[in-house]
């Protein structure tokens, strides 16, 4: 007998396997390797989680219970994905250009990126997929304890309630871990793909074996199985006709309703070319799950006491066959479809729940204005990974309430049913333009109470929410309101007439209130995005940026992205535009490609609202105009391409004219610093030339005379000498050109060195601190000392106060130093404060000496060091702040 | 001889050589380095003649000048403008502003010496 | 902008196309009706036998894959997006939008 504890060994196994898969698929990506990921056969693979552990096991039991009737569930999908150029094309095409991450945001968006909208299809979907969610667990334990029950040793039959558990906590881990890895644009998980692709594999072939095995190995042969069936009571065609119909515009609806198909058929769609492979391979691999589902019931029936579960007939016949090694396989193929389920369906749900619910909620609470600080990319993993635990949780804990029973086994096709009220919002939206939000909104709206109404309340059994007496009298004796027979029609099958009443009114009022409610601008523009998404979808939805600023764009950009990126993103537009510095031109392309970055972070709606908060009213575009009234489409096309060139030729002009002001500005700065220094020269020239004179054609002079003058003469030309020297300082500190000599030094030496080079007779007092000052900093300690010595010099110089006194503090601070050098004089006047930095400035009346470029020096001198040097105003005196770099920064240099 | 000059200049050694050179030629020298009060001062001081500095601490040479030119009395003082800016524009500006004469610096002390003559014998 | 001539008769190849891109548009309908076809079937003892249903439906299927695997190995989209929408702009036009 299998060993409990083998299976859960093979299980474990398997599951680190699978994990081992993930991570390896997200590594090839990250490195950009993956060029397997993306090709078609993964992705129809990964389509395959519409095969959930319910039609895995369920399949079987469904055709048990009710013969052919299974397979509507697999032709549904197959004839919506052979006509796959009606809509499938088109929900990708538009799901690629327009960023959609989830059913809830392309309905938003379709109709005005509406969030009320979004909200309404998040939470249907929770609801709807909630079930779903426990049926899987359901599943995983039952497959369990039909495994324990065959093992003799295992005396304490399994504790369904903590496997469920571990099987939610486990899954939620793993979807945790490779579902939320990356927050980038466009959503797509490289490792649960690939882990879902080779769930899919196992679970084909699982199936596959054990069919082969009962055609073959039990039954003896294709046409001994075939008359065994004709023999079997599933003998002959036994259908309710609408159930028939009904069942395969169901399931066939479902394949991009379901919040899980449409992350898998959508979101993740890395190439719109892969369809055309999965447009026939997705419905044969549906063949094949469904190929051996009846014999593997009939051969159930025949094998298997009265009273077994044929739910779990996949697992109990080669079981009861003794073919242990077959069994297991199979249990891998059940769990396999649980698991991919779970994995895929709570990624989606979670994307929804974060981008609309939680996000709008943070972003209106936290005040809504994109411009305060704060890092928005933590808040939107942390809510998605809340939300996943929130997803898995609910589903446990409605498999603990609802007690795993029967009742359970239903709620497949009301989950289905739940979903397929999108139905009318996603396809009228992308096929009609009429359609608004507010039609959307009531179709619904209807759709979904009748649904409740009529089948999700009653699937939990009479008595449970809706009293017995309500299902056979209605509320309050409407009789026309019973959940079963609404308007006294009775006698339907309950699913089909849930279905038939919900869509009807779904569809009814979608359409009518269409057709009377008047769309907003920005409706009519998404929606002939949408509906003609093959004509222009090589252009998005744009914005006019002209009057955006894009230094808040940058400041909301860090706090989605993070600061990172966010500036490697601004730069590199930026750079794309010519620019320097990290503030690109607000350009249409600039903003939609923001847009996109952000909108995979956050969702298009919440993207568009946060970029549209900075870029104003001007978010719609000339272009997008145009294409609303498309019927002249050929010459307003052409008259928008002429609105862009000369919007493109304004932004030149202002480009120019800015280049312009600049070059001007910087004419004007050369003449003011040449006039400068030809006043500079000059100066000390005529006194040079002066008493040169006087010495040379005065006759008469005393001594002392002479001796004073040739002392002038010298005097000056030190002067003019120092003066040359600064100013080739400066413009090799200007030009780059200068070599520095890093080294290590203690902060302490260098300043001593200063002070003692710096002190004149005249003096100064100069009070430190030697223990602060203690500190090793790695700096050209020559070009350092030159700064000190020049502010501890000013200070000698411009120190007004009787008794000078020099205060030099040294502080850390984040990882850089501060030296403060402050004295007690009257300081500098607020408005020269700005212009001490600069070329020849002078404080007030000067001595003969200082040529106003010592602080000019010290500050390139600064930067070339990778620190700065600042007046700090308010200390009493003058007070200048040097900044050192810390370590970090100076190995960047 | 003995008429006065007055020379508003702020560097110390130009004061001293130009000092030199007019008293030695027989001029009374009067010095003022400030620009804030020029004009008081020519008024006190009524010189025959103002040698006056383009770039003085507290206000710029041409302002005195247009100041002494509007001004009762010193309208037609001789005034000879002196600038280390050797540019074209300044010369232009100083004729706007109505310079007798305008002298870049370095000069040599035979030229001032010229100037000065020139303008207090005209 | 001059309007683009129009053009009465397609060229063989061209028109072959446009007809096979019509047909995959089709094939769910087709398919739709050949399996709507067991409605008509006779139910209970003496109808139609478990193992003849199940011959035409998966008939109909393994038709319906190979059928659209081949007309997808055509690439008929283009002859599609090529229709009833506008046409695409000039390349030179569209590159100095951007």
């Amino acid at each position: 007998m299998a060993s409990l504890n083998l299976l859960i060994g093979v299980c474990l196994s398997y599951v680190a396997i699978l994990f081992l898969v993930a991570f390896a698929a997200e590594r090839a990506a990250m490195r950009g390797r993956g060029h397997w990921l993306r090709s078609p056969l993964v992705y129809t693979l990964s389509l395959s989680i519409y095969c959930t552990a319910w039609t895995f096991y369920g399949a079987v039991g469904y055709a048990a219970r009710s013969g052919l009737e299974y397979l509507t569930i697999y032709i549904g999908p197959s004839l919506v994905m052979v006509g796959w150029l009606w809509a499938v094309r088109k929900i990708v095409r538009i799901g690629r250009t327009q960023r959609i991450t989830s059913v809830a945001d392309l309905i938003s968006s379709r109709y005005g990126k509406s969030n009320l909208l979004a909200v309404c299809v998040t939470v249907l979907a929770v609801i709807g997929t909630t079930p779903y969610i426990a049926l899987q667990l359901q599943s995983v334990v039952e497959s369990f304890s039909s495994f324990a029950l065959a093992d003799p040793d295992v005396t304490p039959k399994g504790d369904s309630a903590s496997t469920a558990l571990w099987v939610a906590a486990g899954l939620a881990f793993f979807t945790v871990l490779f579902g939320t890895r990356n927050l980038d644009a466009n959503e797509r998980h490289h490792g649960v793909v690939m882990a879902i692709a080779v769930e899919a594999v196992v679970k084909l072939v699982a199936l596959m074996a054990v069919g082969i095995f009962v055609v073959w190995g039990i039954g003896g042969g294709l046409s001994e199985t075939m008359a065994r069936i004709d023999a079997s009571r599933l003998g002959h065609w036994q259908m309710a006709n609408g159930r028939w119909a009904g069942l395969i515009f169901l399931a066939g609806a479902a394949l991009f309703c379901l919040p899980r198909m449409f992350q898998v058929l959508v979101v993740e769609n890395d190439d719109e070319s892969h369809l055309r492979t999965a447009a026939w391979a997705f419905p044969a691999y549906l063949m094949l799950m469904s190929l051996f589902v009846v014999p593997i019931a009939v051969t159930g029936l025949e094998l298997l006491p009265e009273g077994s579960n044929p739910d779990l007939f996949v697992l109990t016949v080669p079981l009861a066959a003794g073919q242990e090694g077959l069994a297991m396989l199979s249990f891998l193929g059940g769990f396999s479809s649980a698991t991919s389920m779970v994995i895929v369906a709570s990624i989606a749900l979670s994307t929804m729940v974060s981008n609309h619910i939680v996000m709008p909620i943070w972003l209106k609470a936290t005040g809504g204005g994109a411009a305060i600080s704060g890092d928005v990319r933590h808040v939107v993993l942390l809510a998605r990974r809340l939300s996943i635990v929130g997803v898995l949780l609910l589903g446990y804990l409605y498999y603990r309430v609802s007690g795993g029973g029967e009742a359970l086994a239903a709620i497949g096709l009301i989950s289905f049913s739940g979903v397929a009220q999108f139905l009318p919002a996603l396809l009228g939206g992308i096929f009609w333009r009429g359609a608004t939000r507010m039609g959307a909104f009531a179709g619904l709206m209807i759709g979904s109470v009748l649904w409740v109404w009529c089948l999700f309340l009653p699937s939990f059994g009479p008595d449970v929410i809706i009293p017995g007496e309500v299902m056979l009298h209605g509320p309050f004796g409407f009789g026309w309101l019973r959940p079963y027979a609404l308007f006294g029609i009775a006698g339907l099958d309950p699913l089909v007439h849930g279905v038939l009443w919900s869509m009807l009114f779904n569809a009814g009022a979608f359409a009518l209130v269409s057709v009377f409610t008047f769309p907003s601008p920005m409706e009519r523009l998404q929606g002939a995005q949408f509906v003609n998404v093959f004509a222009h979808s090589e252009a998005p939805q744009g914005w006019q940026g002209g009057a955006a600023q894009s230094e808040d764009l940058m400041i909301m950009a860090q706090r989605i992205l993070g600061a990172a990126d966010a500036q490697a993103l601004f730069q590199d537009a930026a750079r794309r535009q010519g620019l320097p510095g990290y503030l690109p031109e607000p350009t249409a392309e600039f903003l939609q490609r923001l847009e996109r970055e952000l909108s995979g972070s956050v969702g298009a709606a919440t993207a568009h609202a946060m970029v549209g908060q900075i870029v104003g009213g001007a978010s719609v575009s000339v272009e997008e105009l145009m294409a609303v009234a498309d019927e002249t489409a050929q010459i307003m096309e052409y008259s928008s391409q002429l609105e862009a060139k000369s919007e493109e030729l304004a932004r030149t002009a202002r480009q120019l004219r800015a280049a312009n002001d600049k070059l001007t500005q910087i004419s004007v700065q050369k003449d003011a610093f040449l006039s400068q220094i030809s006043h500079e020269l000059r100066t000390p020239m005529t006194s040079i030339r002066a008493f040169s004179e006087i010495l040379r054609d005065e006759g008469g002079l005393s001594a002392a005379e002479r001796g004073k003058y040739a002392s002038i003469i010298l005097e000056e030309a030190v002067r003019l000498t120092r003066l040359l020297d600064d100013l080739l300082d400066l413009s090799v500190l200007e030009n780059g050109q200068v070599n520095l000599n890093f080294r290590e030094a203690v902060l302490s030496d260098v300043l001593d060195h200063s002070v003692r080079a710096a002190l004149q007779e005249r003096g100064i007092e100069i009070r430190r601190d030697p223990q602060a000052e203690a500190l090793v900093v790695e700096t050209d300690v020559d070009r350092l000392s030159q700064v000190f010595i020049n502010l501890i010099a000013n200070a000698q110089k411009y120190c007004d106060a009787a008794q000078p006194v020099l205060t030099i503090a040294v502080s850390r601070h984040r990882g850089a130093i501060h030296v403060d050098f402050s004295d007690n004089g009257s300081g500098v006047e607020t408005g020269m404060q700005g212009l001490i930095f600069e070329k020849f400035s002078r404080i007030g009346h000067h001595q003969a000496g200082g040529a106003g470029l010592g602080l000019a020096i010290c500050r390139e001198v600064m930067a070339r060091l990778g620190g700065s040097i600042a007046y700090l105003p308010g200390q009493g005196g003058a007070a200048f702040r040097v900044t050192l770099p810390g370590e970090r920064a100076l190995a960047a240099q | 001889m003995g008429k006065t000059v007055l020379v508003i200049e702020d560097e110390p050694n130009i004061i001293e050589a130009i000092g030199f050179i007019l008293s030695r030629d027989g001029w009374r020298v009067a010095t003022h380095s400030n620009g804030v009060d020029a004009v008081e001062a020519v008024r006190a001081r009524a010189p025959d003649l103002v040698i006056l500095d383009v770039m003085l601490p507290g206000r710029s040479g041409y302002d005195i000048l247009r100041d002494l030119r509007a001004g009762e009395g010193t309208s037609d003082l001789p005034v000879l403008l002196l600038t280390a800016r050797g540019q074209t524009k300044d010369r232009e500006m100083a004729e706007s502003y109505g310079a007798s004469r305008f002298m870049t610096k370095p000069f040599s002390n035979a030229e001032v010496l010229e100037a000065v003559r020139d303008l207090a014998g005209g | 902008m001059a309007r683009p001539p129009r053009v009465l008769f397609l060229e063989r190849r061209t028109y072959r196309r446009r007809r096979l891109a019509d047909l995959a548009r089709l094939m769910p309908v087709i398919g739709l009706v050949l399996l709507l076809v067991p409605l008509l079937w006779q139910e209970g003892a003496g109808g139609m036998p478990t193992s003849r249903a199940i011959l035409w439906i998966f008939g109909v299927w393994v038709v319906l894959v190979a059928a659209t695997a081949w007309l997808a190995s055509r690439r008929l989209e283009s002859e599609l997006d090529a229709q009833g929408t506008p046409r695409p702009l000039p390349e030179a036009d569209r590159g100095a939008r951007r």
